[in-house]
């Protein structure tokens, strides 16, 4: 009985919770935080059975209203949806453990149009993995996109700025991907995503397929920050609220690339479509683009957050090599970066939502090495999360860029593998620029040579606390554990995954 | 008589566990300093006395081997004391008590800050070390000598002067640059032949390769795992990095990370590549001339410098470059003479430092040119460093002999002349740039040592001792740690003799 | 594909004219409110486009006549894109109202919604 019913629940438990939060939360405030935390949390084992499920016995399929398939909205969990959705299920657990403190500091007053707008925005994550229906999933990417523009809405004084901006601009992005549909939809005369594949190899010749095809991608492509469509993502992440910003970097992309990567490598055939458009070789050398123009950017940031941000754009490239590269390997880097990044950006984005809140600021220029003796926690988390970044072994980073090298060499694309190279250097010169700062007491200060040796005198402690610590550093933690069971998961989880056209 | 038998042991994994382990117990005994340098000793006296444990099956060509878990598919992270992997962990790990005892006496003496800091990231050092030494296969390799850079970091800039740190970058930007070479070789390798894994005599599949390929992959391992090497011209970073306190120097510049480094070049070349392939396509010629030039040049470059550490590390950039020498012979006795090098320079070169450290604690002098009549005031120190760069310089009965006259033999062999003449010219260059400070330090005059007597017993003690230790080498290479059996058998292997 | 389309191209000119407009709205302009304009000139164009696929010629609403019978789907437009396009006006119309309540904070933070003023003052 829920067997049937699993890919349906993950976004209910999130979406019935949304509606219920402002409801209640008018009369009682206090409700908002616990029933959000109780609906991410139930989602866990949802999500987490569901994994089980289908890794076990397949893809599990329900239909909407009872409709069948091609007629009626089809929810599929598969491999890569299932996977997905737990992630998204655990990584907002932690991110709204921390989030309460946070929140509480930030923006007091509307906590309850917060944790609504949270768990909606989840809710239409889990809706775009599950959905098995194109213009479905557009509706949930609305759902996700309207929350996302009021969670950054919410943050400092220039947020609403940035999130107008992120409006218009994701506006075209979900307008291209409805147009695009539309052109599928006139061409195949279906919606249903299994359905849709099936028909594509007879009509995949035809000019408006292959537009259709395009202005998906070109739509999905603005919401997921592929570079260059990337310009709206610094301002919205930075101005974000520290909780919306770990919540949304981590997971906001990754649900984008998730849509490429079904629409590419599940909707239509990578193979078959390579001969017609170097679609799959555009995005790569875009993403060649992304990895560069994201470091480079990153390393003239002053502000944490900013600085942040713009790795995303830069690690968002690496998943698009992956995906571009269109080898099994090369997708399994992908896949599992998706992961890792996800992992590794929200242990960030928490490291600067602490010093936000402990200090009340991220400014790179204004952190220095007292930062380490008074957030010694959150610093170690930064430095793992950095290292990760960087990928060194035996972090989790090291292991999708393994991967992702691996696929570069199986598909004989030399550049792709300098430039996965490459960018692991840039990041150790932008994360080192941090770390240095905050260990070193050496360091040029404004005043030429500031502090040297500087007595150890007395340092306060300003350690987050014991609810903003735990998840960083349970994150932290996860980034050495993933990246030496990395290879159990690609077995057992990321195999299944790798579509059939890329066999 | 030569093939090795594998059986499964956890010792491997617990020598390299061990030292990581007492890491927590001295960060939480960061204000109990004696308890916390307990957990120093312990661990530096357990892991030597696993890897002694090791010795005797090694020698009986038993292979213990740790198989853990898969890292990526098909490639387990494995651990296997073989011959050359047990050869170098007896000597990173039983320097590594002496280097202790002397680290106590030497932080102790300078009062250094963040004394915890530093006991925990050498210990870790010496866990990456290992790990180093018994990877059995190259993913696993790399993952440890990753970790050994990071490790390495916090050590090098330990005084936190912009000197140091100035040091700590470029040792960085150095060597993350050649792991992510490393990296690339190592997945192109993975494609090409389907393996990773070490062999003795290396992997077949390489013969059948493309030349071209092959010449690019072995530029990128030699670029990679030279950089720690000190291959010239990737040596940079090792003078930059004598910003270091004197026994990170000491452990890590003459044994840990160098010693990696050369490690790692006859592991490539040996255990990967293989003799065969190296001389098919002329790579040795290539580490030949590599290898003699760093050592004519970098003897050159040590006459130059007047700071005792920095002309240290050029004679080690020197030094280093005999055991890739050794490995491009391509003839048992030359393979003989560099792994024997590797275990002589350590010894020798520890001692050097150790009385540079122990200068710099009591007479604070780094300078060569101010250390005129030191050696009336400390002269066990003096006595320990005379005794040493007469070693290095290849002077017997101290052990560089030794691995010198193998290398010597092991050129004629080879019929390589000019190989010959390296050996014998760099020997004069030895002399010449060592034995100056010796003489300035017994009989310059000078009154600037009449305060002053010999360095605390915690630094004296170990120093003589591994003077003590190189001279025994040179007399019975084979006493104690049978390193002359060990580096036959590997040579006999690697070069698929049946008696070099 | 059975489904015929209407005669001629004229109208797809028209949809795709009005994208166009659209589009140079929302990125060209630098009134915030022309922003917001020209956002909903470029969904109205999509929805537009939805319509017309639907659209055949001789065939009257969906809803089965008993002259016509329920046999032949030629005699009926389709119906289903003009629901798609009912669920797209609902998120048009949430978009366009989450874009005005941000002007409205915008305003009040920074008295202007002219985009070159507001970088000014955002400084």
């Amino acid at each position: 009985m829920i067997e049937a019913n699993l890919p349906l629940l993950v976004p209910l438990t999130f979406l019935i919770p949304a509606l219920l939060i402002p409801l209640i939360g008018l009369r009682v405030p206090g409700a908002a935080y616990p029933l959000a935390l109780a609906a991410v949390a139930a989602s866990i084992p949802i999500a987490g059975f569901g994994l089980f499920r289908v890794i076990a016995g397949g893809p599990v399929s329900y239909t909407l209203g009872g409709w069948e398939a091609p007629i009626g909205i089809e929810f599929v969990l598969d491999p890569l949806a299932s996977f997905l959705t737990l992630l998204v299920s655990v990584v907002s657990c932690l991110v709204l453990i921390h989030a309460r403190h946070v929140v509480s500091v930030e923006h007091p007053d509307k906590r309850v149009p917060y944790y609504s707008l949270v768990l909606l925005l989840l809710a239409g994550f889990c809706g775009i993995m599950a959905t098995g229906d194109l213009f479905n999933l557009y509706v949930f990417l609305e759902i996700s996109s309207l929350a996302g523009y009021g969670l950054v809405a919410i943050g400092d004084k220039r947020s609403p700025v940035a999130a107008y901006r992120y409006l218009i601009l994701g506006s075209v992005g979900t307008g291209f991907y409805l147009l695009g549909t539309g052109f599928i939809y006139v061409m195949s005369g279906s919606l249903n995503m299994a359905d849709v594949a099936r028909i594509l190899p007879h009509i995949l010749d035809q000019p408006p397929v292959l537009a259709g095809l395009i202005l998906m991608v070109t739509g999905i492509g603005l919401k997921t920050a592929l570079f260059p469509l990337h310009f709206w993502l610094p301002d919205a992440y930075s101005s974000a609220p520290s909780s919306s910003s770990a919540l949304l970097a981590p997971l906001g992309t990754k649900v984008g690339a998730y849509v490429l990567i079904r629409i590419l490598f599940f909707v239509f055939d990578p193979g078959a479509l390579e001969q017609r458009v170097p679609i799959t070789s555009v995005i790569a050398w875009l993403s060649v683009g992304g990895v560069l123009y994201g470091s480079l950017m990153a390393l003239a940031q002053q502000e944490l957050k900013r600085m942040l941000a713009y790795s995303s754009v830069a690690q968002i490239g690496y998943i698009g090599l992956g995906l571009g590269m269109a080898t099994p390997l090369g997708f399994v880097g992908a896949v599992l970066h998706i992961l890792n990044h996800a992992l590794m950006k929200a242990a960030l984005f928490l490291v600067a939502g602490n010093l936000r809140v402990q200090l009340g600021h991220s400014d790179i220029a204004a952190m220095d090495h007292r930062l380490s003796r008074q957030m010694p926690w959150s610093m170690a988390a930064l430095v793992v999360g950095a290292l990760s970044m960087i990928g060194l072994p035996p972090t989790a980073g090291f292991f999708s860029k393994w991967y992702l090298v691996l696929g570069g060499i199986q598909g004989s694309h030399w550049v792709f593998v300098a430039v996965i190279l490459l960018g692991g250097l840039l990041n150790t010169l932008y994360f080192f620029r941090v770390i240095e700062r905050v260990y070193l007491p050496f360091w040029r200060g404004p005043s030429g040579r500031a502090a040297a040796n500087g007595g150890p005198g007395v340092v306060e402690n300003r350690e987050a606390r014991f609810s903003m610590l735990a998840p960083t550093l349970i994150l932290a933690a996860a980034l050495l554990v993933l990246g030496l069971t990395s290879s159990f998961l690609v077995n057992r989880v990321i195999h299944p995954m790798i579509p059939a056209g890329l066999l | 008589m030569n093939d090795l038998s594998t059986y499964p042991s956890a010792v491997p994994l617990l020598a390299i566990l061990v030292s990581a382990a007492s890491v927590p117990l001295i960060g939480i005994s960061a204000r109990r300093p004696n308890l916390r340098e307990f957990w120093t000793l312990l661990a530096a006296g357990a892991k030597f006395a696993l890897v002694l444990s090791l010795l005797p099956s090694v020698l009986a060509n038993q292979v213990a081997e740790t198989r853990l878990f898969q890292v990526s598919p098909g490639i387990d992270l494995t651990l296997r004391a073989d011959p050359f992997g047990v050869f170098f962990a007896l000597i990173a790990s039983g320097l590594w008590i002496l280097t202790s005892f002397y680290s106590i006496g030497y932080v102790r003496g300078l009062k250094e800050k963040h004394q915890t800091r530093y006991f925990a990231s050498f210990a870790l050092c010496l866990s990456a070390t290992l790990g180093v030494a018994f990877a059995a296969n190259l993913l696993t390799f790399i993952i440890f000598f990753e970790i050994l850079t990071i490790a390495t970091y916090p050590l090098v800039i330990h005084k936190q002067t912009p000197e140091a740190i100035a040091a700590g970058r470029k040792y960085l930007a150095f060597t993350l640059t050649a792991g992510v070479v490393l990296v690339a070789a190592m997945a192109a390798v993975l494609q090409l032949t389907g393996t990773l894994d070490f062999q003795p005599g290396g992997l077949r599949a390489f013969r059948d390769l493309s030349p071209v390929a092959v010449k690019i992959l072995f530029g990128m391992f030699l670029a990679g795992v030279g950089v720690k090497a000190a291959i010239m011209p990737l040596h940079a970073w090792l003078p930059a990095a004598m910003a270091a306190p004197t026994p990170v120097s000491a452990l890590l510049h003459a044994v840990a990370v160098v010693k990696s480094g050369v490690f790692g070049v006859v592991r490539v070349t040996d255990f990967l590549f293989g003799p065969e392939t190296l001389s098919r396509f002329g790579l040795n010629e290539v580490m030949l001339w590599l290898a003699g030039s760093t050592i004519l040049l970098a003897s050159c470059l040590a006459f130059a410098e007047d700071n005792l550490k920095r002309r240290l590390a050029y004679s080690t950039v020197g030094h280093l470059s005999y055991v890739v020498l050794g490995a491009g012979l391509l003839s048992p006795s030359g393979l003989i003479g560099g792994l024997m090098h590797i275990a002589n320079h350590a010894t020798m070169k520890i001692v050097l430092f150790f009385c540079a450290g122990a200068i710099y604690v009591n007479a604070h002098k780094e300078k060569i040119s101010e250390l005129d009549g030191i050696g009336r005031a400390m002269p066990w120190t003096m006595g320990a460093f005379a005794l040493a760069s007469l070693g290095l310089a290849g002077v017997p009965p101290v052990s560089g002999f030794v691995s010198k006259w193998y290398l010597g033999l092991g050129a004629l062999e080879g019929g390589s002349v000019a190989v010959v003449t390296v050996l014998l010219v760099s020997g004069l260059l030895n002399a010449g740039y060592f034995v100056p400070i010796v003489y300035r330090a017994f009989f310059k005059q000078s009154e600037n040592f009449n305060s002053i007597g010999e360095a605390s017993a915690w630094m004296v003690v170990p120093l003589i001792l591994a003077a003590g230790l190189s001279l025994l080498l040179g007399l019975m290479p084979d006493l104690f740690f049978h390193f002359f059996s060990l580096a036959k058998q590997i040579a006999a292997q690697v070069l698929e003799v049946s008696n070099p | 594909m059975e489904v015929e389309f209407i005669a001629g191209h004229n109208l797809y000119w028209i949809i795709s004219l009005l994208l166009l407009v659209g589009l140079y709205g929302m990125l060209a302009k630098r009134n915030l409110v022309k922003k917001l304009v020209g956002m909903n000139i470029f969904q109205t164009s999509i929805i537009l486009f939805y319509v017309a696929i639907a659209s055949k010629r001789n065939a009257t609403v969906p809803v089965i006549d008993a002259a016509l019978g329920s046999v032949d789907p030629a005699h009926y437009i389709n119906p289903l894109p003009h629901t798609l396009m009912l669920t797209a006006i609902v998120v048009s119309v949430a978009t366009t109202g989450v874009g005005f309540a941000l002007l409205i904070s915008i305003f009040r933070r920074y008295r202007t919604l002219d985009e070159d003023t507001l970088l000014k003052r955002m400084r």
